[in-house]
């Protein structure tokens, strides 16, 4: 075993990015993220990168435009609302192909909700959130040393696509401790930027970063080629965890901190001999389609922390060969595996 | 009050996330069992989640007064102190426990009561976890006693020994760093008053140190 320490989701998280190579943070604090920030402030200036505390989410977004413009690692976080704040910056990010983590901490929404663990704004990181034709990478772990993991692994398939990635955990998984082996964090792998505009020393024509296109077709152009790559990405990064889904009566879906219920409630069902199965999409987009083509359960669950965000794209992904239950609560609630253990019992009843 | 301490003021301090606030209730639960009266104050103004009143029913059903900001745990982020903390202070209240927010950010609490420990008397418990990330050495733990010491213008009187992994500790994890808890002993001039773990955390300790069991009370949902 490597070097394990115990550590809050939200420090693990700076701590995974600092050691891959990310010196620029820029935030504002909201809860249940500022632990992310307040590691960041300690850490960074000790190892000659910049932590700024912007006057808003609306400057904090722009600075992680700007440095990720000149081609540096860098990240933001924040939490729902705030994240709301930031979405025409991570449109412009995205319009402008740079890489760069945003951290979104969900808490209960909409509005300003409250402070407690949700999973609304699964709609807001994966169908957009900000304006145009664009994607996130996002991607949501369920423990604190997948978090570590995705974080690395998040600023390296940025840099690799020039795709701005999202990390989307919620209040519970930020503010939980769990044992972390930092060892395991994979090594990052940092793409040529050409790109990037860093200052041209005199030797080349500057690089300009822009997402204004006066020319229609040229504009149409642009978002094409972006389309393309998402395309590649679709077809090459869709990421998910499964198991027992081979004799599955019901796959249940779920993601981040809900997964670890469903996990509990699955072993409760199993032992009573329900033939239950597990699809836990880690990338939320691009959805992890494929799995769902390959199985035929009679049918399919869909367990979150919001009204049921997801359903339609299990519902796309599985083609509708099966219904398609939910289950879920919201406003700051966890489920319990025994609500879990009874809609499964209930949609047996309807289905077998 | 029990085998740990006559005094009847206690105030759990330290880093966040080392462990105050389930030693403050393992402490809290411990004192009653000995026959005290007791009262355990959620202090807490840093961190609106994973604090005592999370514990909340426990406490309760076991004879234990909470004194707690009525907006913790709940979907707002409200750093006040209860006025009823200020009811603790007179000579019949019993064991007062003090469950204080981490490092210095939450020691500033504690100061608005400093005429009122200075009059009763205190121990200051430096609650530690050398497996948590910046204290893991005896120059970050000194930093941030001195850091709480002067936000809350109190004095640590001794440690506790709460070096854990959550579920990955092992019955070696607890003395893992010992060398660096016995420097800031030395350092800071004040006792290691005991090791604190689960069964399975305490079964290596030799029998000349002092131990504290310790129940999880604050669980996840899983």
């Amino acid at each position: 075993m490597g070097e394990v320490v115990l550590m809050k989701g939200n420090e693990a998280i700076a701590e995974a990015a600092i050691r891959s190579g990310c010196k620029h943070f820029f935030g504002y604090p909201i809860t249940p993220q500022t632990e992310l920030s307040a590691y960041m402030a300690k850490k960074l200036p000790k190892i000659g990168g910049t932590f700024l505390q912007a006057e808003s989410e609306i400057a904090a977004v722009n600075m992680l435009y700007g440095a990720a413009s000149a081609g540096v690692r860098a990240m933001t976080s924040s939490s729902s609302p705030g994240i709301s704040l930031k979405s025409e910056g991570i449109s412009y990010i995205a319009a402008g192909d740079l890489p760069c983590v945003i951290v979104n901490i969900m808490r209960g929404g909409p509005g300003l909700g409250g402070i407690q663990a949700a999973q609304s704004d699964y709609f807001q990181a994966t169908k957009g959130g900000g304006h145009g034709d664009y994607h996130l990478i996002v991607l949501a772990p369920n423990s604190i040393q997948e978090m570590v993991c995705l974080t690395a692994e998040g600023f390296n398939i940025s840099e690799e696509y020039r795709i701005p990635v999202m990390l989307l955990g919620d209040g519970t998984l930020g503010q939980m401790m769990e044992p972390v082996d930092l060892e395991q964090i994979p090594e990052p792998v940092f793409a040529e930027k050409p790109w990037a505009a860093n200052g041209t020393q005199g030797k080349r024509k500057p690089n300009v970063i822009k997402t204004l296109e006066l020319a229609p077709d040229e504009l149409e152009n642009s978002v094409w080629e972006r389309e393309r790559k998402y395309s590649i990405v679709k077809e090459k990064l869709q990421k998910y965890d499964a198991h027992d889904i081979e004799d599955a009566d019901i796959i249940i879906s779920s993601y981040g901190i809900t997964s670890r219920v469903v996990e509990t409630a699955v072993k409760m069902l199993r032992n009573e001999g329900v033939k239950v199965g597990v699809i836990r999409p880690i990338t939320l987009w691009p959805f992890p389609e494929k799995i769902y083509k390959q199985v035929n359960p009679k049918a399919f669950l869909s367990v979150e922390m919001s009204t049921g965000q997801m359903v339609e794209d299990i519902k796309l992904a599985c083609e509708c060969k099966s219904p398609v239950y939910f289950f879920g609560r919201t406003g700051g609630i966890i489920p319990t595996p025994n609500e879990i253990v009874d809609k499964v019992h209930e949609i047996m009843k309807e289905v077998m | 009050m029990n085998e740990l301490s006559k005094t009847r003021i206690h105030i759990f301090s330290g880093h966040f996330g080392s462990g105050k606030t389930e030693i403050a209730l393992n402490f809290a639960i411990a004192a009653k069992n000995a026959g005290n009266k007791v009262t355990i104050i959620d202090l807490d103004i840093v961190n609106p989640y994973f604090r005592s009143k999370d514990a909340k029913e426990y406490l309760e059903n076991n004879g234990i007064n909470l004194i707690a900001n009525k907006f913790a745990s709940t979907n707002i982020d409200m750093p006040i102190v209860p006025a009823e903390v200020l009811s603790v202070f007179n000579n019949d209240s019993g064991v007062v426990i003090f469950d204080v927010g981490g490092d210095d950010d939450g020691a500033y609490a504690l100061g608005r009561y400093l005429r009122f420990f200075e009059q009763y008397g205190y121990e200051m418990h430096f609650v530690v976890n050398t497996r948590r990330p910046m204290t893991s050495t005896t120059e970050e733990f000194l930093e941030i006693a001195e850091r709480i010491e002067s936000a809350s213008r109190l004095k640590f009187t001794d440690i506790y020994n709460n070096t854990n992994l959550s579920v990955m500790t092992d019955e070696n994890t607890l003395l893992s760093d010992y060398g660096v808890i016995e420097l800031l002993s030395k350092k800071m001039g004040i006792p290691i008053t005991a090791q604190c773990g689960t069964e399975k955390a305490l079964s290596k300790i030799p029998a000349n140190m002092k131990k504290f069991k310790i129940e999880t009370y604050l669980k996840m949902p899983f």
